[in-house]
């Protein structure tokens, strides 16, 4: 599966200040029955975002039209809970492509950075400066540069880097895949395998 | 160089070392099931490629089948076409697959060691996050996505970056009533659901030696709540006796050389944790949960918390209460319960369902609650009838159903209606997980027992 690339990203940013997102939130279990990876995005938040009889709740920040943009920034502990990576799928589909937060969890992490949304983790200080400057000006552009690792909010100037192993960084920039790359060391997983006892 | 016991197991699987990036990590053992295998096969298919280790898979249908009438077509088409799919691609690719019927069908974190496939040492993932629960047995256990599940079958590989390695030791007694669930619970409400990110936990202590492996999974299983990757328990006489003589255990011979191995894995005497924490087993009561998150969870004799009292975000936590509709400072004993739930990889165990019936023995159910007693396993279901618990659960006016993943997340019929109370032995209490708009107390089979008698929440110590 070949993903998109990702370099540098320029876009407004939706605010979602509360904390421990879980996935469960993100995508509910009972969206989960599909046998493909695309789709997801409609059920994004679905819980949050439709009253029962599917009609959208206005006080949901989706559902206000004077947010929107490609960088979706969450609250702390963003994504515990379930291994689903349809969570991660449902970010992407709605269009997301980058992540914030100043902390994520470890399995949501992993499971953005291998379809290629980036997660960006900042300091408490700079998230809070983020919802700042959304929730005063919704235009607000906040820049990802990955090759730099630096996020910026475009109308303060205020910037910070971020923290991603140089791997993934490589295999974003370049849209590569784990599996591209494990592919290419299989004659050294199989001796290593004929070595193992169980 | 003095070593853990997560030292050992983790780098003795590593394939490659990558500079600035994560291990090339082999794994041992797989586990898939129909929801979160469907679309890693799609891009096997797409690449071209084939499963590298098809006997290191193991397949089990379990999170979104019924758990009435098993013997008939599943009925919600998505659901069938999942089941389908899971044996289709097991049969395509030569994986043991123990579908719906199947003499071994159940929870895949219960079948596994119910059948000697998850051993001490061995390196384990799944596509599911309570993979932790096989940590029980001193395995490197944890939950993987899709992208990742994909990786495993096409080169027994994924790329990880070691975990940093957490200690917590309890020590001390446990009181009356106070089960491995509440242990948990308990060092969950003390860390809260990031505490230990970043982290996989080895758990020592009185507490945990003198625990049955039933027990120590349960702990395990639990791990992944408080955002370790996994947690472990190093092997012992415990653990080798309950392997030994399961379907695919080793044998003979082989037995022994592997324990003479397993018994060597445990953490070095001056070994260093990045992290140790001590608790007392004395100081943890029964456990409730009262919010939306593992971690909002108290002595079934307290109050709730001021949000004042609690750290991080206020506005989560006063969310999280109008959800449970509770308020702050009020005590949990005597709270109304519509629903009790017994089941899932975290207390769907035999040793659970002997604990709930200890505590119904002679009572009967309250008219007022839907109860919902659901093995972990076929093997569970049998082992229920056998010990004869289904008589004394029949006799108490309980019913008990088929083996699955069911109410834990609700992704089959077993949904709790919204706004309902539901006691429930599972994993988490998130909004909505065990249906749309449910609301979920996490607690032990005793506390579920006690409170499916009752129809509210109810100390179990008053039936001990
Ligand atoms: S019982 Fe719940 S937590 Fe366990 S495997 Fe099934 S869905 Fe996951």
């Amino acid at each position: 599966m070949a993903y998109d690339k990702f370099n540098t990203l320029k876009s407004t940013a939706v605010p979602l200040p509360l904390e421990n997102v879980d996935t469960d939130q993100i995508i509910p279990a009972r969206f989960l029955k599909a046998t493909k990876r695309e789709g997801f995005g409609d059920n994004l938040f679905r819980d949050w975002r439709y009253n029962s009889d599917n009609t959208p709740k206005e006080n949901f920040i989706l559902n206000n039209p004077i947010y929107g943009g490609k960088i979706l920034v969450g609250g702390k502990n963003f994504g515990s809970g379930s291994s689903r990576e349809h969570a991660a799928w449902a970010v992407y589909d709605y269009g997301f492509r980058c992540v914030v937060s100043s902390f994520f969890a470890d399995i949501f992490r992993n499971n953005c950075l291998n379809i290629c949304v980036l997660p960006v983790q900042v300091s408490a200080e700079f998230a809070k400066q983020i919802f700042n400057a959304i929730y005063d000006d919704p235009k607000t552009e906040i820049e990802v540069i990955l090759q730099e690792q630096t996020i910026t909010i475009l109308s303060t100037g205020a910037q910070e880097s971020f923290d991603i192993s140089s791997y993934k960084k490589e295999n974003m920039l370049n849209g590569y895949d784990d599996i591209d790359y494990l592919q290419n060391i299989i004659s050294d997983i199989e001796t290593f395998a004929n070595d193992m006892v169980f | 160089m003095s070593k853990t016991l997560f030292d050992k197991v983790w780098d003795s699987h590593v394939v490659k070392k990558i500079e600035g990036g994560p291990d090339v990590f082999f794994i041992d053992r797989h586990f898939i099931h129909e929801v979160t295998s469907p679309v890693a096969f799609l891009g096997l298919k797409s690449r071209g490629l084939k499963v590298l280790y098809p006997e290191r898979t193991f397949a089990t249908a379990d999170h979104n089948t019924p758990t009435i009438n098993q013997h008939l077509p599943v009925k919600d088409p998505l659901s069938a076409n999942q089941l389908k799919a899971l044996e289709d691609n097991s049969k395509e690719y030569g994986i043991s697959h123990w579908g719906l019927g199947h003499r071994k069908n159940g929870i895949v974190h219960v079948v596994g060691p119910e059948n000697g496939i998850t051993f001490p040492g061995a390196t384990i993932v799944c596509g599911d996050s309570h993979t932790s629960t096989h940590g029980a047995f001193g395995a490197v256990a944890f939950g993987i996505g899709t992208s990742e599940v994909e990786m495993v079958l096409a080169t027994q590989c994924i790329m990880q970056p070691k975990p940093k390695r957490m200690r917590i030791n309890v020590d001390g007694q446990l009181g009356k009533a106070v089960t491995p669930k509440d242990v948990a619970l308990y060092i969950i409400s003390q860390l809260s659901t990031s505490g230990a990110t970043g982290y996989f936990v080895e758990y020592t202590g009185d507490v945990f030696k003198n625990m049955t492996m039933e027990g120590r999974m349960t702990v395990c299983n639990l791990s992944i709540e408080m955002g370790a990757r996994g947690g472990m328990i190093a092997p012992d006489e415990t653990t080798f006796e309950y392997l030994k003589g399961r379907p695919l255990s080793l044998k003979g011979e082989a037995w022994d050389n592997a324990v003479t191995h397993w018994k060597t894995l445990k953490t070095d005497v001056d070994a260093q944790f990045d992290k140790e924490l001590t608790f007392n087993a004395s100081d943890i009561e029964p456990m409730i949960t009262y919010g939306t998150n593992p971690g909002m969870g108290m002595g079934i004799s307290q109050s709730i918390p001021f949000a004042d009292a609690v750290e991080g975000g206020k506005e989560t936590y006063k969310k999280s209460l109008a959800y449970m509709d509770y308020k702050e400072n009020e005590p949990m004993i005597g709270k109304q319960v519509d629903f009790v739930f017994v089941g899932s990889c975290t207390n769907g165990r035999i040793e659970d369902f002997r604990a709930f019936a200890s505590i119904i023995n002679g009572k009967k159910k309250a008219d007022s609650v839907t109860v919902w007693l659901v093995p972990g396993s076929h093997e569970v279901e049998l082992q229920i009838k056998e010990e004869g618990i289904l008589d004394i659960i029949t006799e108490a006016g309980f019913t008990l159903r088929q083996p699955g993943c069911s109410a834990c997340l609700a992704m089959n019929d077993d949904k709790i209606p919204a706004g309902k109370y539901a006691v429930s032995t599972s994993n988490r209490n998130f909004e909505g997980r065990q249906g749309p708009g449910s609301r979920t107390l996490l607690a032990s089979p005793l506390v579920a027992a006690a409170a499916a008698i009752t129809g509210v929440v109810t100390d179990p110590r008053e039936f001990i």
